[in-house]
């Protein structure tokens, strides 16, 4: 089963999406980033309990910092799946490609002010 | 007596003293006050005027209090702790008593959390409990707060309010108690729609002797319909409506419940005229003062003595 | 712990707007206990700061340094060596550190980045709770080590009201009776018989904000 992943998404890879830290998903905004998702394990089945519990808050909050700035919060999602849905790792990436495709360039990059 | 009140006369001569009570309105319309005392004439023996009650703006108590007295009216003073420090408090009193309001009933006052300007800074410099001391001090003692010696003491006739069915339940007559302490002349109650209740804790006000220190008039206030009463059941916090009295009137039609629910106050004071240790009835009706005569009148007490 | 929370982005966005050369300036007590102030909320807050601006397409340069304290003159005077090349201070500490850069540095405005908001402490990870309103005259010997003052919305010294209702208050269902909780504690200590009919007279607000800015004088540490 080999997938094709769209070429645009670069994968960072963490132990844990407990790991992130809001910083970190500011960061790649501040650096021009179009668009990012955070792919954890599915709910309730965390190797260290809660980690993906804690991406989850942490991701709405950078969501509600992202609207605040004036960045579409669209651009930040959070997904839960298991390593062994492949075809739906595929699917969430060429879903998220085509979000961002329709949202266009980050106004960090554009320089054209907010866009919501 | 200790003051120039006709409550006072009222009660001391131990008839069944009936009060009511006019909210002011948001305006400074006179006729407005003077519309809702013409409704109460020769019907109560003070009526009860409040201090922007729910922490809502409206024209002041002593004015109003004033309007009714030109017409011949008792009034009784309600005055909140929540708007105005000691300085303000005491120098209100003081002008009561000049404009010869006989009554005050010393009150916390809502929060204004749930009134018309949450925005507002409060002060609750004073409790109720210590406001009721501060009256007693200037009456009988001539001296203000602060200790020193006033000119001419204010001669009120000093109420206060008790809940018996906020909570905890088993610290209420004890918080009477301390009222009574501080210098209660005459307790006016929340509305008793649970006298199962009511009965319970005029029990425990009897066992403490306190009915023999105060006057206890029991608060009754009429439900105009079956959405009032949901209303004070489940929105006003330590108001107690029990299911039977909103399925008795959810039992008559639409039309009809107005005066189902008059006539459960009649019958509420009816049985509260039994209860030792109650002096008279403080009825409510809020914004249908028309119905407290009726409410008088159904229950037999009228007319009003002379005193 | 002095207790804050960060001042909405947009308010934050409008302080500056003048400003393209800017201090952001956290502190490493209370605020940084309670997330709002310390040395992660000044790099999260300056990243925001530099994100805002690049979408305007004008640049911001950024210092981001957070000191021990800002309510102590020794450390933030750690300022001087670059304050100059600065045009503002943004501080997140509470609204004594705020003060304190003020009166430091003339030359250039310090603005605040949070809302100081109470005394308290942490109930749990991400809840910090009011304890103490600082009113310099404690009555928690009478009242079981809970604050009237605090606790109960309307401060009765002499409560509860009648607007306490199943142990929570009238403000707020969701927040309990600070005398329901009084009496509960007197109760467990067998204080309650004795304590509760006692009254309590008028407090001395004297010595609470009412009295002006107020003072601590200790001569025996005095150099």
């Amino acid at each position: 089963m080999r997938l094709d992943c769209p070429p645009n998404v670069k994968i960072i890879r963490l132990p844990c999406t407990g790991r992130i830290d809001t910083i970190h998903l500011l960061r790649a905004f501040e650096g021009g980033i179009d668009g990012l998702y955070v792919a954890g394990c599915l709910e309730g089945e965390c190797h260290f309990l809660t980690g993906n519990l804690q991406a989850k808050r942490r991701v709405e909050y950078v969501k509600g910092v992202l609207k605040a700035l004036g960045i579409n919060p669209e651009r930040l999602q959070m997904y839960n799946l298991s390593a062994a849905m492949g075809s739906r790792f595929v699917e969430i990436a060429r879903e998220m490609t085509e979000r961002i495709r329709q949202l266009g360039p980050s106004p960090v990059r554009t320089g054209k002010g907010r866009e919501v | 007596m200790k003051s120039s009140s006709r409550l006072e006369r009222v009660l001391t001569a131990g008839h069944f003293a009936v009060t009511s009570e006019c909210g002011p309105p948001r305006g400074a319309d006179p006729e407005a006050i003077r519309r809702k005392g013409e409704l109460l004439r020769g019907v109560v023996d003070a009526v009860n005027v409040t201090d922007c009650q729910t922490a809502v703006v409206r024209m002041s108590s002593l004015s109003s209090c004033l309007l009714l007295k030109e017409m011949g009216f008792e009034p009784i003073l309600q005055m909140v702790t929540r708007d105005r420090n000691r300085i303000a408090i005491q120098s209100d009193i003081l002008g009561a008593a000049a404009l010869g309001i006989n009554n005050i009933l010393c009150l916390t006052g809502d929060h204004q959390r749930a009134g018309d300007h949450p925005q507002a800074k409060n002060v609750f410099d004073l409790d109720s409990v210590q406001l009721i001391a501060a009256v007693k001090a200037m009456r009988d003692e001539g001296r203000f707060l602060n200790g020193e010696e006033l000119t001419v003491p204010p001669k009120l006739f000093i109420g206060a309010a008790a809940n018996p069915f906020a909570d905890p339940f088993e610290i209420r007559v004890l918080r009477l108690a301390k009222k009574v302490a501080a210098g209660a002349d005459f307790i006016q109650t929340q509305c008793i729609y649970n006298l199962e209740r009511f009965r319970e804790w005029m029990k425990q006000v009897v066992d403490m002797g306190l009915h023999e220190k105060v006057f206890i008039l029991a608060g009754v206030t009429p439900l105009k319909s079956v959405g009032m009463a949901r209303y004070m059941k489940n929105m006003v916090p330590g108001m107690d409506v029990p299911d039977e009295l909103i399925a008795r009137l959810k039992g008559v039609p639409k039309e009809k419940q107005p005066e189902e629910g008059v006539k459960i106050a009649i019958e509420t004071v009816q049985q509260l005229k039994e209860i030792e240790g109650v002096s008279g009835v403080h009825i409510m009706a809020i914004e249908w003062e028309e119905k407290v005569r009726e409410i008088a009148e159904g229950a037999g007490l009228l007319s009003r003595p002379e005193v | 712990m002095v207790v804050a929370e960060q001042k909405p982005f947009e308010e934050i966005l409008e302080m500056i707007k003048a400003y393209d050369r800017l201090i952001v300036a956290g502190c490493k007590g209370c605020v940084a206990v309670c997330a709002a102030g310390g040395e992660k909320e000044v790099r999260f807050l300056a990243s925001a700061i530099r994100t805002a601006r690049k979408m305007e397409g004008r640049e911001v340069e950024i210092k981001e340094v957070t000191l021990e304290r800002q309510c102590d003159p020794e450390y933030v005077e750690q300022l001087r060596a670059f304050v100059g090349e600065y045009q503002a201070i943004l501080s997140i500490a509470c609204g004594v550190g705020v003060q304190y850069l003020a009166e430091h540095y003339r030359e250039i405005p310090a603005l605040p980045g949070v809302n100081t908001t109470f005394v308290g402490g942490a109930e749990k990870q991400g809840l910090w709770t009011e304890r103490c309103q600082c009113c310099g005259n404690c009555v928690l010997h009478l009242t079981g080590g809970i604050c009237p003052i605090t606790r109960c919305s309307k401060s009765l010294l002499n409560g509860p009201c009648g607007g306490s209702s199943g142990g929570k208050c009238e403000i707020d269902p969701e927040v309990p009776c600070g005398w329901q909780l009084i009496i509960d504690r007197l109760k467990e200590l067998g204080e309650f018989e004795r304590r509760y009919l006692e009254i309590l007279p008028p407090k001395d607000w004297s010595t609470s904000r009412d009295g002006g800015p107020r003072k601590v004088v200790r001569e025996d540490l005095m150099k």
